[in-house]
C-alpha cells in the first residue's frame, strides 16, 4: 500500500469520526453515528496493519496485543454498570494516556520503525516531549479520578500549604528537563526524558487531589480533553494527520464540556482546578445560630400529596446514583402518570458526577427521554407545578444561589423553590458538597422524607394506590 | 517549500474549529455518551502502538509497543461497545399505560 493511498484512508477515518460527534446531536441519529465510529476505527486499523505488513511483515505480535486487548474491552463495556459510567470513563483516560507515553518511548527507542528519521530530529522531540508530559498527566490523574469516583479512596479534597507553588516549580523543573531532551545528543536523551516523565506522573496525581468530589464533572471532562491533546500531540511527532485530526476533536469536545460544567457552577476554570472547593465548611452558613427546624415525613405522606398532584416534577442528583434508585423512581412515575399525573424530570447540568450522568440513569431505566429536561427548559415550569420531588440533589436547589454574598451566588439553580408543595429526599441532614446549609429544607411548604433514596422511593411506590 | 509542522499545524487548527463546531451541537441529554465515545476515538493512537509494535527488529521497544496496543484496544473496542450499550437505552419508549393496556 503506497503511503498516499494510506493518507486518503486515514483521511476516510478522520471523517467518520466528524460524523460519529455530529451523529450525537439527537439520540436518534446517535447510535448510527457510533457505528460510523466504529467504522473510522477499524478502517484506520485494518490500513495501518497493511501498512506495517507490507514494511516488515511483522504483524503477529500486533494480531495479538489486538485481541487480547479487545477481549478485555468487551468484557468490561458487558459487565460494567450504568452507575459506575464517572469511573469506567476514568479508567478508560488513563489507557489513553499511558499508551501515548509508552508509545513516545517506543519512538524515542526505534525511529525508524515510524518512519521517522534516525537520528530523531529535534523537531520530533519537542512534539514527543508535548505528547508524553500530557499523556502521563492523564495517566495519573485519571487513576487518582478513578479512585476518588469509585470510592477506592477518599474524595474529599487533599489541600496543604503551597501546594501551587510546589506545582509550579514541578512544571517548571519538568519543562527544563523537557528542553534538555530536546538539545540533548542522541547517546544522553534518556536520563532528562525518564526524569521529565517521572514528574509529568506525579503532577497529575498533584493536580487531581485538591478537587473534590462534586467538581469530578469538570475534572472528568478535563481528563477527557487531555487524552485526546496526547493523542495530536503523538499525532504530531508521527507525522500522522489522523490521529493529529482525532485528537483535536477529542481535546476539543473535552474542553466545552469543562466550560460548561464550570458555567453550571458559576466557577471559573482557575477555581476548580485550584481546588479545595468546600474543604472549610460555610462559615457563612453557620451565622444565625437560631435552631432551625425542618418538617419531616413519611414516604406514605410523600405519595398522599403526589397521588393528588396534578403535576409533579422530580429532580434527581447524586444520591439517586448512589442508591441506585433509578428503577424504583420510574416505577413511581409510571403509577403517578397512571393516574394522571403529569410527571416530568429536571435535569442540572452538574447533577451527578460527569456530564449527562443523570440521563444516562433514567435511560438505563427506560425513562422515554421527551420526559427529561434541561435546567433551562424547565425552570419556567416549576411556579405552575404541584410537587417538586428533590431526590438526592442540594446544591442545584440550594436558594442561596441567588442571594448576594453566597458561596455559591449566581451559581444557576433548579428553582424547585417556587413549587407549591417541596418533598425533599435526603439521607440524613448533612450538608451539601458546597458545605453550605439549604433554606430551601426549611420552608414552610417543603417536607423532609429521610432514608435511602431507592427504599424511600420503593416505599412511595407501595404507597401509590 | 513549507515545512512539514506548519502543515500539521494547519491542519490542527481546522480540526479544533471543526471539533468545537460540532461539538457545540450535542445535546446535553447525551453528554456521557459524548465523553465515551469521545473517549474511544482518542483511542485512535492505537495506530501508533501498532507501528510500535511491529518493527522490523522486534525487540524491548517492540515490547513497550505491543503493552501500547493492548492498552489502546481495550480502550477502542470497551470504548465503542458501552457507547453503544448507552446509545441502546435511549430510545423513545411506548407509554407503559399503553403497553399495559394490551398492545
Amino acid at each position: 500500500m503506497s503511503a498516499n493511498q494510506v493518507a486518503l484512508w486515514y483521511l476516510v477515518a478522520s471523517i467518520c469520526f466528524i460524523l460519529a460527534l455530529k451523529g450525537l446531536s439527537h439520540p436518534s441519529t446517535a447510535r448510527r453515528g457510533n457505528l460510523l465510529g466504529i467504522v473510522g476505527m477499524v478502517i484506520a486499523v485494518v490500513v495501518t496493519l497493511a501498512l506495517v505488513y507490507s514494511h516488515t511483515k511483522n504483524v503477529g505480535m500486533i494480531l495479538a496485543g489486538i485481541v487480547v486487548g479487545g477481549a478485555i474491552g468487551v468484557v468490561v463495556a458487558r459487565r460494567v454498570q450504568m452507575t459506575q459510567m464517572p469511573e469506567l470513563v476514568a479508567a478508560f483516560h488513563s489507557l489513553v494516556g499511558m499508551a501515548a507515553v509508552l508509545i513516545a518511548i517506543s519512538a524515542i527507542h526505534d525511529p525508524a520503525a515510524f518512519g521517522l528519521p534516525v537520528p530523531l530530529p529535534s523537531g520530533n522531540r519537542l512534539e514527543l516531549f508535548i505528547g508524553t508530559f500530557i499523556g502521563a498527566i492523564t495517566f495519573s490523574g485519571s487513576v487518582i479520578a478513578f479512585g476518588k469516583l469509585s470510592g477506592k479512596i477518599r474524595s474529599a479534597p487533599v489541600v496543604f500549604a503551597g501546594q501551587h507553588w510546589l506545582n509550579l516549580v514541578l512544571a517548571l523543573v519538568m519543562i527544563g528537563f523537557g528542553i534538555m531532551f530536546f538539545l540533548a545528543g542522541d547517546e544522553s536523551k534518556w536520563l532528562p526524558y525518564i526524569v521529565m516523565t517521572a514528574i509529568a506522573f506525579v503532577l497529575g496525581v498533584l493536580i487531581i487531589i485538591p478537587i473534590g468530589g462534586a467538581d469530578m464533572p469538570v475534572v472528568i471532562s478535563m481528563l477527557n480533553s487531555y487524552s485526546g491533546w496526547a493523542a495530536a500531540g503523538i499525532g504530531f511527532s508521527l507525522n500522522n494527520p489522523m490521529l493529529i485530526i482525532a485528537g483535536s476533536l477529542v481535546g476539543s469536545s473535552g474542553a466545552i464540556l469543562s466550560y460548561i460544567m464550570c458555567k453550571a457552577m458559576n466557577r471559573s476554570f482557575v477555581n476548580v482546578i485550584l481546588g479545595g472547593f468546600g474543604a472549610e465548611p460555610g462559615a457563612a452558613a453557620a451565622g444565625g445560630g437560631e435552631k432551625k427546624t425542618v418538617k419531616s415525613g413519611s414516604a406514605d405522606d410523600a405519595a398522599f400529596v403526589m397521588g393528588n398532584a396534578e403535576s409533579v416534577i422530580i429532580v434527581p442528583g447524586y444520591g439517586l446514583a448512589v442508591a441506585r434508585a433509578q428503577h424504583a423512581v420510574k416505577e413511581m412515575a409510571t403509577k403517578l402518570r397512571e393516574k394522571g399525573v403529569n410527571v416530568r424530570y429536571a435535569i442540572h447540568p452538574v447533577a451527578g458526577r460527569m456530564p449527562g450522568h443523570m440521563n444516562v440513569l433514567l435511560a438505563e431505566a427506560e425513562v422515554p427521554y421527551d420526559q427529561v429536561f434541561e435546567m433551562d427548559d424547565i425552570n419556567g415550569e416549576f411556579g405552575t407545578t404541584d410537587v417538586a420531588l428533590i431526590l438526592g440533589a442540594n446544591d442545584v436547589v440550594n436558594p442561596l444561589a441567588e442571594e448576594k454574598g453566597s458561596p455559591i451566588y449566581g451559581m444557576p439553580i433548579l428553582e424547585a423553590y417556587k413549587a407549591r408543595t417541596v418533598i425533599v429526599n435526603k439521607r440524613s441532614m448533612a450538608a451539601g458538597y458546597a458545605g453550605l446549609d439549604n433554606p430551601l429544607f426549611y420552608m414552610d411548604k417543603t417536607m423532609m422524607v429521610f432514608g435511602d433514596a431507592k427504599k424511600v422511593v420503593e416505599d412511595i411506590v407501595k404507597a401509590i394506590d | 517549500m513549507v515545512d512539514h509542522i506548519v502543515y500539521y499545524l494547519i491542519i490542527f487548527v481546522l480540526a479544533v474549529f471543526v471539533g468545537y463546531h460540532v461539538v457545540w451541537s450535542v445535546t446535553p441529554a447525551l453528554h456521557t455518551p459524548l465523553m465515551s465515545v469521545t473517549n474511544a476515538i482518542s483511542a485512535i493512537v492505537l495506530v501508533g502502538a501498532m507501528l510500535a509494535a511491529g518493527p522490523a527488529a522486534f525487540d524491548w521497544g517492540g515490547w513497550v509497543g505491543v503493552a501500547a496496543v493492548v492498552l489502546a484496544s481495550i480502550n477502542a473496542v470497551g470504548g465503542f461497545l458501552v457507547t453503544q450499550r448507552m446509545l441502546e437505552m435511549f430510545k423513545r419508549k411506548e407509554p407503559a399505560a399503553k403497553r399495559a393496556g394490551g398492545h
